[in-house]
């Protein structure tokens, strides 16, 4: 028995009275939606994914779209999706992958967390008038400070200090691989975070030469399946990231279909033209924290002890105590990434499911860290799902050093969250190989949009701060007296060191 | 001065690999490092044209990202010697433990006796670079598994069945497998198959059986027959089909 098609998902029509049949819409639509036909434009509907590019390029906002057009029958627990679901495994048998982060209505606790500032007994601070202090030092700080006398009586360091990053904004762009996103992508968050004195991380798959001239802006990845890893990738890093895990997938490994693996994408990350590349679920070189500690000093040594390695982990229960162990590995940072983090794909059943919110994990790492008189040691970069400056400064307050945007810096270059990145077909130029595509990305125009959303949220941040009367980033570094929880049920507010408002 | 002698006795792997990398760097062309006791990644990273000899039982990760250099270990090796490795070569006389090569995608790993699990695992190739693991004796599971590209070849010298243990290529989608003698189809992983070993094969892997042969003393005559077991992908893409989308 057939189970026939399921309703449309989007409806697109055309206010025909105000179009002047300029026919963007129809050239900028990769996925096939308009057509031509004699003097008619006609419209595949099916075929629309609500990426917004025939909307945002309509002369006349002659473009309506409508989401779920036709009407199941409502019911609180057997939603759209889930029948949708059901069906499609019931045609398939098959596991279901689905794009960017997760989509369940889980409350958001950021949203939920509320900043102090300042009112009568101690003043805020304009940051106009007063230097806010914003420049972030990422990698292990020196438990005390040994000094000693030179010949001239000076006074000199005599601690060896390890190799930090510097930034100044503690805002930098998670890692996104060439291949899952395009070069003029990467180009745009390059140029980006060079101009604003930041680091972009590269994504498991290599270095594309382009990306060269920025490279002292990057932070490389080593990632199970190891594509593009050379002694050559290592060395132009400012720091090394091993990935153990993502937010959007904990515990599985990645794949990116040989259909996206083109000339270029083959050459960065050194597998042959059209085949599948495949990164295992574990680095099958590490089976424990002792492993891990291998790599860790293997990248290190191999580099010659002067980069950074950070430890990337998707957030899961035991975080706090994974973090620990980590921080015990001779690594200089650990990016937690959280259960709402961006993917181009993964199983919608982790997507949805697997993992914990950013919100608690950070909450959990650096109180673990700095219970056990260790939180010198790593520092803390949290990801997956920061939106905002808000978001920023409370992830900070609540014990992060500094945050990694993906989601976020993809939207400045157009991205409208369709999640379709997996067709390949991404008509903003961001999630796709083909070239005419890639071409609509202008990387210094993109550089600039994405800089732009770097400059405002250091802007708000320093207005945050100043409202709160602190003048630099450390005071407000795990300061989470200065949040309240609204709306939190106790437990939470434990684990996340909040009092609740009022309190 | 064109060869150096470091004694590692009680060194830690930092500054011995110090001393490697400035003996390379001033053109030296021969390092004998002896009294190697469980000294981490060595020749880590390293570059150039040079010959390394290790006298001792050399720790973990030998050579990790290793491109050019010859190295020759007269001892065991512990875990995953070749890690990763971009070129050059490394002869083991002995033995060497788990994930040896592991994800290696240049150059050539000989061991003269065995291996533990995993050999091989995700190994890769890319246009030129293709990377090469011979094994004289056995080894234990999961035998290049992911294998993306390369080869791997077992001899079993002197051993009735040179495998027993399972998932020979699990998830393999590139590169080949060979092994002396017959194997079981149980043994082998999910994504592999077994195709004929014949004279073209023999003709084309002999050159390494005798080479492999002449770096350990080896009579590489009785090897010279079709009698191996030749394993490869059954697809380029062996999860292509898993999954559908939302
Ligand atoms: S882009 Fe707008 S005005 Fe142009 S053809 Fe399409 S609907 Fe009409
Ligand atoms: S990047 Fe992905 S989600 Fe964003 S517009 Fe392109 S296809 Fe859609």
């Amino acid at each position: 028995m057939t189970l026939g098609s399921v309703p449309l998902r989007y409806k697109v029509s055309i206010d025909r009275d105000q179009c002047m049949q300029c026919m963007r819409c129809v050239d900028n639509c990769s996925y096939g939606v308009y057509r031509v036909e004699g003097d008619n434009i006609l419209i595949d509907s099916r075929k629309c994914t609500a990426c917004h590019r025939c909307i945002s390029m309509c002369p006349r906002d002659a473009i309506i779209l409508q989401e779920r057009p036709v009407d199941y029958r409502s019911h609180p627990l057997w939603t759209a999706q889930t029948r949708e679901d059901i069906i499609n495994q019931a045609r398939t048998g098959k596991i279901l992958l689905a794009g960017m982060g997760n989509a369940l209505e889980y409350p958001i606790i950021f949203d939920r967390l509320v900043l102090d500032a300042c009112q009568v007994t101690n003043p805020s601070i304009d940051p106009l008038r007063e230097p806010m202090e914003l420049r972030t030092y990422i990698g292990k700080k020196p438990a005390r400070l040994e000094f000693r006398k030179n010949d001239q009586g000076d006074v000199e360091l005599a601690t060896e200090l390890a190799p930090n990053l510097k930034l100044e904004t503690p805002i930098m762009i998670g890692h996104m691989s060439y291949g899952a996103i395009s070069l003029n992508t990467q180009l745009s968050l390059a140029k980006a975070v060079k101009a604003m004195g930041t680091f972009m991380g590269t994504g498991e798959g290599g270095m594309h030469k382009s990306l060269h001239p920025y490279q002292d802006h990057t932070i490389v990845q080593v990632a199970s399946g190891r594509f593009g890893v050379d002694i050559d990738y290592l060395e132009r890093g400012a720091a090394i990231e091993i990935k153990i895990g993502q937010g959007a997938k904990p515990g599985i490994g990645g794949h990116l279909p040989g259909e996206k693996v083109c000339v270029d994408v083959s050459c960065t990350r050194m597998i042959p033209l059209g085949s599948d590349a495949i990164s295992p679920a574990p680095h099958h070189d590490i089976y424990s924290i002792e492993d891990l500690a291998q790599l860790v000093r293997s990248l290190k040594e191999a580099t010659e002890w002067k980069k950074p390695v950070f430890v990337k982990i998707a957030a899961v229960h035991n975080v706090a105590a994974i973090a620990a162990g980590i921080a015990r590995s001779s690594a200089d940072a650990v990016v937690i990434d959280g259960f709402r983090g961006g993917t181009g794909a993964a199983p919608k059943v982790f997507r949805d499911n697997v993992g914990i919110p950013i919100e608690a994990a950070i909450a959990a790492v650096d109180q673990k860290l700095n219970d056990q008189g260790i939180r010198n040691e790593v520092s803390i970069i949290a990801s997956g799902g920061i939106r905002n400056s808000a978001d920023l400064a409370k992830s900070i307050a609540l014990g992060a050093d500094a945050v990694y945007i993906g989601t976020a810096a993809l939207i400045a270059l157009g991205c409208r969250v369709c999640g379709n990145c997996y067709r390949g077909l991404c008509p903003w130029g961001i999630a796709t190989q083909r070239q005419d595509l890639v071409e609509r990305i202008d990387p210094d125009i993109g550089a600039k949009n994405v800089a732009n959303l770097i400059h405002a949220w250091t802007l708000e941040l320093s207005e945050l701060m100043g409202a709160a009367g602190l003048n630099s980033i450390e005071s407000l570094r795990g300061n989470r007296d200065r949040l309240r929880g609204y709306m939190l049920d106790e437990g939470l507010m434990k684990v996340l060191n909040v009092k609740p408002v009022g309190a | 001065m064109e060869k150096i002698i470091i004694d590692a006795k009680g060194m830690h792997y930092t500054p011995l690999n110090r001393q490697i990398r400035q003996a390379v760097a001033a053109g030296i062309k021969e390092i004998e490092i002896k009294n190697v006791l469980g000294q981490r990644f060595i020749a880590n990273g390293l570059r150039g044209d040079v010959k390394i000899t290790i006298y001792g039982i050399p720790g973990g990760d030998l050579c990790m990202f290793m491109n050019g250099p010859e190295c020759t270990v007269y001892g065991d090796c512990e875990h995953a010697p070749g890690n990763t490795m971009d070129g050059g070569m490394i002869i083991v006389h002995g033995s060497a433990g788990d994930a040896v090569a592991h994800s290696m995608r240049g150059g050539k790993v000989y061991i003269r006796d065995n291996i533990g699990y995993r050999g091989g695992i995700h190994m890769k190739e890319y246009e030129s670079k293709k990377p090469i693991l011979v094994i004289g004796g056995s080894c234990h599971a999961f035998l290049g598994e992911y294998m993306a590209g390369g080869l791997i070849l077992v001899l079993g010298i002197g051993l009735q069945s040179p495998i027993n243990d399972r998932g020979i290529g699990s998830g393999i989608h590139g590169g080949e497998i060979i092994i002396r003698g017959n194997v079981d189809d149980r043994l082998l992983g999910i994504g592999s198959r077994k195709v004929e070993f014949n004279e073209n094969d023999l003709r084309r892997i002999s050159p390494l059986i005798e080479d492999f042969c002449s770096k350990f003393n080896i009579d590489p005559n009785p090897l010279m027959d079709t009698n191996y077991t030749h394993i490869v992908p059954s697809s380029s893409r062996p999860f292509a089909d898993k999954y559908t989308w939302e």
